[in-house]
């Protein structure tokens, strides 16, 4: 099958088998190996990528289902000299040991603020039409789709925090 | 991954169509591509109707809304219009999977999204929902998560999805299309079926049909209130839910629509339960009374025994907050 998709603000057509998952295109024929597989089953996260803007898993979509579509992958967010603030905050905060579920974790963060910023509710929000106030419990509960074998969950919502300028949790 | 035809519908009647040739509608994809990688499905064709342009959330004439087949879970729970008039289905929405499977996940595909029993997911078991006529491991199996109600000799598997508990709550309607073109909408009650003796039936769609929209009725206003009780805080399925809209008039309950998670294979709702609260004045008593009439017929299978004595607290808790009455000292 042929497909034609934006990475990163560059155009690539893909021809592979229609099974092929999008994180399995970005990875083995597209050489962009910065998206993880963890799970390969939507459970963890680790292959999180934004599409048009949105936050996914790459593991639970096909390739050819995004034939026109707008890709970003943890290499679009940032790269080394120019990082992102939530790549530069999770540097400075250690907000990872092995670093295998980060990629994921930044992207999903990325989009996460954004949702926040248009004022979508989470599970924990008291009320669902007040503005959010990211409270440590708002972040672990809209991070949840991330999990880290390391458990460096403190300092990741540490730097998430610092980025969404959110001061220390009350 | 067994291999499949893809093809992408431009119409609805390109779907309804492929449809009736044996093709399998794929949506979000969350649930059915998680199902193909384990070959718990293999469909040799698959037709993607994510460009079919259902994804609006209208006001319908009557005060009511129309929510499209593929309107994603995330921008349904966070329609400012469903936020403040039909609470309950935000919550439900955003009680269920993570910030990522929301994006992807639609109204359609969610409705449809096959049961989380473990032995359904093993194809090295017997399973009659997968295979019908293998048998059921879960029987005698490992049931922590299986139903308690409306279960039958071939099968006690539960409905996983959280959002159509509260549709349950809310006497929401499926609009559905076939491929003669014709719309008919059911009433969600009447749209998921239980096992009996053929549990690979989920639902009440033929080949060919296609979930057009979800339509909800003028909102019903009253405390509504949607909890789910589960392993962990985030990102894991009930065990038991409760999605409930009460009102009062006075001191006394006027209306009371109470829809349960996690106990069968369908949002259970249970209409001589709700006469018994209506007319009267909350308190632990009313609940508890209330509770063995849910519970009446209620049977555990061993390691899922606790769901009964959770539902019952789990439903005294929801309608305290809902009436407002504290618990007794
Ligand atoms: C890790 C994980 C955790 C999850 N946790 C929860 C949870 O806590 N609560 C919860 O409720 N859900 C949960 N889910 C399930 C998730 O909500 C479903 O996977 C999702 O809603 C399915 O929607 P989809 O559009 O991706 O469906 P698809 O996977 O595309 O389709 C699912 C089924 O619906 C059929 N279908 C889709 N659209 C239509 C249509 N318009 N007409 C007719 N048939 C159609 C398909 O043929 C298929 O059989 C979880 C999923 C994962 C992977
Ligand atoms: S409970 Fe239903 S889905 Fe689970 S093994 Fe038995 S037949 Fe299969
Ligand atoms: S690899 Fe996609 S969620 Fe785990
Ligand atoms: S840093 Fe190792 S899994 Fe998160």
């Amino acid at each position: 099958m042929q497909t034609q998709l934006s990475i990163n603000g560059e155009s690539h057509e893909l021809e592979a088998d229609s099974r092929t998952t999008l994180l399995d295109a970005l990875r083995n024929h597209l050489g962009l190996t910065g998206s993880k597989k963890g799970c390969d089953h939507g459970q963890c996260g680790a292959c999180t990528v934004l599409i048009n803007g949105r936050r996914i898993n790459s593991c639970l979509t096909l390739a050819c289902m995004h034939d026109g579509d707008d890709i970003t992958t943890i290499e679009g967010i940032g790269s080394p000299g120019a990082l992102s603030p939530l790549q530069d905050a999770f540097v400075r905060h250690d907000g990872y040991q092995c670093g295998y579920c980060t990629p994921g974790q930044i992207c999903s963060a990325t989009a996460m603020l954004q949702e926040v910023q248009a004022g979508w509710p989470s599970h924990v929000s008291t009320s669902l039409e007040d503005d959010v106030s990211l409270s440590n419990e708002e972040i672990g509960e809209r991070m949840a789709g991330n999990l880290c074998r390391c458990a460096a969950y403190p300092n990741i919502v540490a730097a998430i925090r610092e980025v969404a300028g959110a001061g220390e949790d009350a | 991954m067994r291999p499949f035809e893809y093809t992408r519908a431009t119409t609805t009647r390109d779907a309804t169509r492929a449809g009736t040739d044996g093709a399998t509608i794929i949506a979000g994809g969350t649930n059915l591509l998680d199902l193909m990688k384990l070959e718990v499905m293999a469909p040799e064709r698959l037709i993607d109707i994510n460009r079919l342009g259902l994804n609006a959330i209208e006001e319908s004439g009557d005060g009511g809304l129309r929510i499209g087949a593929l309107v994603p879970n995330s921008d349904l729970a966070a329609d400012r219009r469903v936020r403040k008039d039909w609470p309950v289905l935000s919550r439900a929405l955003l009680a269920g999977a993570s910030g990522q499977l929301r994006n992807k996940a639609t109204t359609g595909g969610n409705l449809c999204q096959r049961t989380r029993c473990y032995y359904f997911y093993d194809t090295d078991m017997p399973c009659n929902k997968r295979e019908p006529g293998s048998g059921c491991q879960a029987r005698g199996g490992f049931n922590r998560i299986h139903a308690i109600l409306g279960t039958s000799e071939q099968c006690i598997a539960t409905h996983p999805s959280d959002m159509a508990v509260a549709l349950r709550a809310l006497d929401a309607m499926v609009e559905i299309e076939n491929a003669e073109g014709e719309r008919r909408s059911i009433p969600i009650a009447e749209f998921y079926r239980l096992p009996h003796g053929t549990p690979h039936l989920d639902n009440e769609l033929h080949p060919g049909d296609l979930i057009t929209a979800v339509t909800l009725p003028a909102p019903a206003g009253g405390a509504q209130i949607y909890r789910k009780v589960r392993d962990r805080a985030s990102y894991a399925f009930a065990l038991v839910s409760v999605a409930a809209i009460v009102t009062m008039e006075g001191d006394r309950i006027a209306s009371a629509s109470l829809a349960f998670g996690g106990l069968a294979h369908m949002p259970w709702r249970d209409d001589e339960m709700e006469a018994v609260l209506v007319g009267a004045t909350p308190s632990d008593d009313l609940f508890d009374r209330a509770a063995d009439v849910l519970l009446k017929d209620a049977q555990g299978y061993g390691h899922n025994d606790f769901k009964i004595p959770l539902t019952r607290r789990t439903l005294k808790a929801v309608l305290r907050d809902a009436c407002n009455v504290g618990e007794p000292a």
